[in-house]
């Protein structure tokens, strides 16, 4: 068994597909000899060589379309963009081209590349580096948007995410790269996309979240526990395409719903999961759909950060005022 | 102290008026030039009837190869069946030659994706968003580089969308990692209504792959014996390891920009009228006719194939049926997701409501 953090997760599974199919290739800024700036990819160049593992130019459309050809040909490549924030360049790439390539071929081209980027803030980066963007690319069909919140989903996600067929941007949420280690055995085996994790069965309310507000979430649900309220928590982990299956099963046995997400409220992945339970599962609903999130603002300099990113405080607030509505 | 030089060469070998500046190379003889004679009337003659199946409302917007037939001819000629071709919007003569045929290229312009699931296991569609596919191209080298074949990649653009970022980002990678990948720019002096001169101070377009570390050259862009021949060259040069190169073909917009165009707002008919002397067709007929194998009744005869290939792929596009709706949502994904199947039942139940 191997007890290892998230990072180290990520690094297991590109370990491991490497290793297993030559058709994957790991490619960014930094992530040769440097091992990336997280150390996502560390050693992996030295293991795998420089024509597997490779620096790039300091160009994020061109990394994108690198991936594109490359998928084209059959290849798997698995590129790095350095932070979620630098990844804008190339979503002309990935959102003209990536994610409509099967389809616009009418599948005789497919594109089965991963874009991996770090995201969200609590890290004390500098401006641009904290970003909780994953609306932007939840919104596009044709993308699969897989965001992990614990080693073994990290892992388990990633391998699943190399294999797909269909581009993936997988999303790491750095604030917990390294909080946490957990046994993750090297088996290769992956998880499942398009699927929830209950990681705790409750009943009085559900409360959802993804990527490092999981943390958070999972700390308010053992305050709340304290006070003699069970909650259900579900890591979303694949916001596209959701898996509202589980997210309904949940609702309809606790009637109640708080949703925590890092990222600007308005027009985040949140406000689908409460369209998604208002359209399926309204006359399940026993007081309004809550939404614990950041705001609707640029995503303050470090000294600011932890002012907006959702506390358990916040949680634990919206949770009791949902269990107290009648 | 001086630390760094260049020069571009410019190359023809057939000038305006028919004659030789150079002898033929020896790869292409009076065959394969009466080949690509053809193939240029070909699409001239697809050229106007598509320009007209778009004017009574049979096809989108549309646009137009006239005066450029030699550039796309000369790729597809000159490329192997096994490299890759990631092309702009301008390269029908190309695809053609490549397992696109005309009544599918008419079909992506009809408005129907199918147009691209043409016979070319490899090849990209075209690309609309200006210089993506420059990217793209250096990532289908980079697989080929990585697999080690002996093998390369063909992408155009036209000059305007050399002032994207994404094709100086594409020769750069290119430059670095030795990519088996040749850069072919349509320079038909006008982006829309933005001519040459105010795209950009550059002497050259070809110059702009040395700021990349390889080597870029002007082609005579209405010379198919240059094109030829300079395209072939660098795809061996590619293929053989050499990386990539440049080729800027000077030629000229005889049409508008698409059919959504008037280039009458923006440019002088003197203009026009003057490029209309050099343009492809007129020259290699001149040369043909000097050489003695063509004569008015040969072009007659090869303008009324032409037209007849072309009407029975106009035929064939005319008659093909429409895809079933589900067609929207059926290739998004290898496996349209469990979670979005009532969107796949509601377009079932009322895709077809518009055309009551």
């Amino acid at each position: 068994m191997t007890n290892i953090t998230l990072l180290e997760a990520v690094t297991q599974a590109l370990a491991y597909e490497l290793a297993h199919d030559e058709n994957v290739l790991v490619f960014g800024e930094d992530v040769g000899l440097n091992g990336g700036v997280f150390r996502a990819t560390d050693g992996l160049q030295k293991r795998f060589g420089a024509n597997r593992v490779m620096d790039t130019p300091l160009a994020e459309s061109m990394i994108a379309g690198l991936a594109i050809g490359m998928a084209a040909q059959g290849l798997k490549p698995v590129a790095e963009f350095q932070f979620m924030g630098f990844s804008y360049p190339a979503l002309d790439n990935i959102l003209n081209h990536a994610a409509r390539l099967r389809n616009r071929t009418r599948g005789r081209l497919q594109c089965p590349a991963v874009f991996r980027m770090p995201f969200g803030g609590g890290i004390h980066a500098p401006e641009h580096h904290s970003e909780s963007t994953e609306a932007l690319y939840a919104h596009i069909p044709g993308l699969q948007v897989v965001i992990p919140s614990s080693p073994a989903r990290a892992y388990g996600l990633l391998l699943a995410a190399i294999r797909s067929p269909d581009p993936v941007i997988f999303l790491e949420p750095k604030r917990i790269y390294r909080l946490v280690k957990q046994d993750v055995p090297d088996n290769g085996v992956a998880l499942p996309l398009e699927k929830a994790f209950v990681l705790r069965e409750g009943s009085d309310l559900t409360l959802i979240s993804w990527g490092a507000s999981m943390h958070e979430t999972q700390q308010a649900a053992e305050v709340l526990a304290e006070e003699g309220i069970s909650a259900e928590i579900i890591d979303i982990a694949s916001i596209k395409p959701l898996d509202t299956e589980t997210i309904l099963c949940s609702l309809n046995k606790t009637g109640r719903c708080v949703i925590v997400h890092e990222a600007a409220k308005s027009g985040g992945v949140g406000a689908e999961i409460a369209a998604q339970i208002g359209e399926k599962a309204l006359f399940s609903l026993l007081a309004p759909i809550q939404r614990v999130t950041g705001y609707d603002s640029t995503m303050p300099y470090f000294k600011l950060e932890h002012s907006y990113i959702p506390s358990v405080a916040r949680i634990v607030h919206a949770a009791k005022s949902t269990v107290g509505f009648s | 102290m001086t630390i760094a030089t260049f020069t571009i060469d410019y190359h023809q070998y057939l000038k305006p008026d028919g004659t030789l500046s150079q002898p033929l190379p020896k790869d292409l003889d009076h065959n394969a030039l009466l080949k690509l004679y053809r193939l240029m009337h070909l699409l001239r003659v697809f050229d106007g009837r598509a320009i007209n199946l778009q004017r009574v409302g049979k096809l989108g917007t549309y646009p137009g190869n006239i005066g450029q037939e030699a550039i796309g001819a000369a790729i597809g000629h000159a490329m192997q069946a096994d490299d890759v071709l990631v092309p702009y919007y301008r390269d029908c003569a190309a695809q053609y030659q490549r397992g696109a045929p005309f009544h599918k290229i008419l079909q992506y312009w009809g408005g129907d994706e199918r147009g691209s699931d043409f016979n070319n296991a490899e090849d990209f569609p075209i690309c609309v968003p200006i210089a993506a596919q420059s990217v793209i191209a250096s990532g289908v080298a980079a697989a080929i580089k990585y697999r080690q074949q002996k093998r390369a990649v063909v992408t155009t653009i036209g000059e305007g969308g050399t002032s994207e970022g994404d094709f100086y980002e594409a020769m750069n990678v290119a430059g670095a990692w030795n990519l088996p990948v040749v850069f072919v720019v349509n320079n038909n002096q006008w982006a829309i209504s933005v001519p040459r001169s105010a795209q950009t101070q550059t002497q050259t377009i070809a110059q702009k792959a040395i700021a990349t570390g390889f080597s870029g050259e002007q082609v005579d862009g209405n010379d198919i014996i240059a094109l030829h021949e300079r395209i072939r060259m660098a795809l061996d040069k590619a293929r053989n390891g050499g990386g990539p190169t440049l080729i800027e073909a000077i030629t000229y917009r005889l049409c508008d920009h698409t059919t959504a165009d008037d280039a009458n707002r923006y440019r002088s008919k003197e203009e026009l009228d003057m490029a209309w002397q050099v343009e492809p067709l007129v020259r290699l007929r001149a040369y043909f006719t000097a050489q003695t194998v063509w004569d008015d009744s040969k072009e007659e005869a090869l303008l009324l194939e032409c037209r007849k290939e072309i009407d029975k792929e106009v035929d064939i596009y005319l008659n093909i049926k429409p895809a079933p709706v589900t067609d929207i949502v059926d290739y998004m994904y290898a496996k349209w997701p469990e979670s979005l199947k009532d969107q796949r039942e509601t377009l079932l139940q009322f895709g077809d409501s518009h055309h009551d």
